[in-house]
């Protein structure tokens, strides 16, 4: 049996803006995942630990209060503790383009901006997922 | 991390032996993964159960049942914090719907329950239907079975929000919690057969909104024109958002227990679940052995036949079982 994907969408810090994670959420959905949506203003603490008994594949943070390296690295810090990381991380939101380079080396597969459509997120997490 | 495959050089079962011991020691991971297993019919979760089943029966299993929006979640939500407050464990099992056309689910239901992370007491496991139409996911009830085996004191299990008929949910708790919330129509809605009959006990849930009262008042009659040789359900009025009534609800759930637990009535109750489930297993794997004996190709053929009215679906029926009979 082909099993679904699944992944936990994840809104790290204070900022309330969760459009942009809950249109991908719907996108994954209609991409045949199973998409846990954990709501606003979690700790790094919290979406690892709800990641973890949720047994999900994939991690997509979503941030736009501009406080990502600190946040998203602290998610991928906690997985290595956890000896977890075989779960992908990707992340989203307003992330400016220099900052990329720091979070991939922090461990964040993939960061996905504004404009970015949904199908690349997509099929992102669909060749990178380790089945 | 193990990987999510089976190593070559173990079997299934040595594999489930693994698994076994590890939620048995409280092993979180293992636990989670497991779960996966079952989800995903892959045999190392059923090996798994197999070893831990002599362990199950200690937890009281409490379903939570209702409309969607009725606030099941936001009452569970509650429920884990005046259970947590007695001292107690708790694991949840929480159903969103699967979509039938790709396969895909949002599994929303944390949302409500965010406070709990943190608290190893505490286990929460959202599931997606996956093609199962009664309210529960396939897996539930062999999720169920691990969270009892695990210790977990109570295991509250939410089903996807239901209409008139999703009554799994008897199939697998002890005591069913009915959502009901006022606005949804009136004494004949109440009357009706399906959801309303298999409340243990009934939550009208955002009792501060206008007509709660009538509702309670609706299902109180309904209730009235029913028998009940051993247990009255009770109409317990709650607000969810609030924590009003929660405690009343608490006190009716074990009340419910108890009376349950005397008189053989449990053990009675929990046998007829365990043949149902094994019997709908046994149905389940005829059908997928009747249906291996065709190809996928010929199979379409017949479907294709089938949709042509070239075959009418009694023989088409007949045809597949016969086959196998045969066979």
């Amino acid at each position: 049996m082909e099993r679904p994907i699944r992944v936990l969408i994840a809104k790290p810090g204070l900022d309330g803006h969760d459009r942009g994670a809950k249109v991908l959420a719907r996108a994954m959905r209609d991409a045949g995942m199973e998409v846990i949506y954990t709501g606003l203003r979690q700790t790094p603490e919290q979406i690892v630990e709800a990641a973890l008994d949720e047994d999900v594949d994939v991690i997509g943070l979503s941030c736009l209060s501009g406080a990502h390296n600190h946040l998203f690295p602290r998610v991928t810090e906690l997985l290595r503790e956890k000896n977890a990381t075989d779960i992908l991380v990707i992340g989203g939101g307003i992330i400016p383009d220099e900052d990329i380079p720091g979070l991939k080396e922090a461990g964040i597969s993939a960061v996905f901006t504004p404009g970015t459509p949904t199908s690349v997120a997509i099929d992102f997490v669909k060749e990178n997922v380790k089945k | 991390m193990t990987s999510r495959g089976l190593d070559s050089n173990l079997t299934s079962a040595a594999a489930g032996a693994g698994w076994a011991e590890r939620v048995v020691h409280g092993d979180r991971r293992a636990l989670a993964r497991v779960i996966s297993f079952l989800e995903n019919e892959d045999l190392q979760g059923v090996d798994t159960l197999k070893l831990l089943y002599p362990r199950t029966g200690r937890a009281h299993v409490i379903g939570l049942t209702g409309p969607p929006g009725a606030g099941k979640s936001s009452l569970a939500d509650k429920l884990i914090s005046e259970l947590r407050h007695g001292g107690k464990t708790v694991g949840v099992i929480a159903v969103d719907p699967t979509s039938p056309f790709s396969g895909g689910a949002i599994l929303g239901d944390r949302v409500r329950m965010q406070g709990w992370t943190g608290d190893s007491g505490v286990y929460i496991r959202s599931m997606g239907t996956r093609g199962s139409l009664g309210g529960l996911a396939r897996a539930a009830h062999g999720a169920i079975q691990l969270l009892d085996a695990a210790g977990f004191d109570y295991v509250l299990v939410e089903t996807v929000g239901v209409g008139q008929s999703e009554v799994d949910i008897v199939r697998v708790a002890d005591t069913v919690v009915v959502v009901a919330v006022p606005g949804l129509g009136d004494d004949i809605q109440a009357s009706k057969a399906g959801i309303m009959e298999i409340g243990d006990i009934f939550a009208v849930n955002k009792a501060d909104l206008p007509g709660s009262k009538r509702v309670i008042t609706e299902i109180e009659m309904m209730l009235d024109l029913g028998m009940h040789p051993y247990w009255r359900p009770p109409v317990v009025p709650t607000v969810a958002a609030t924590g009003q009534g929660v405690a009343d609800l608490v006190k009716a759930i074990q009340d419910h227990y108890a009376v349950l637990s005397t008189a053989d009535r449990l053990r009675q109750h929990r046998l007829e679940r365990e043949k149902e489930a094994v019997l709908l297993r046994l149905g389940e794997r005829l059908r997928r052995e009747i249906l291996q004996a065709w190809s996928a190709d010929r199979l379409s053929e017949l479907w294709a036949a089938l949709a042509a009215k070239e075959i009418d679906p009694y023989s088409l029926e007949d045809k597949l079982y016969h086959r196998w009979k045969g066979a």
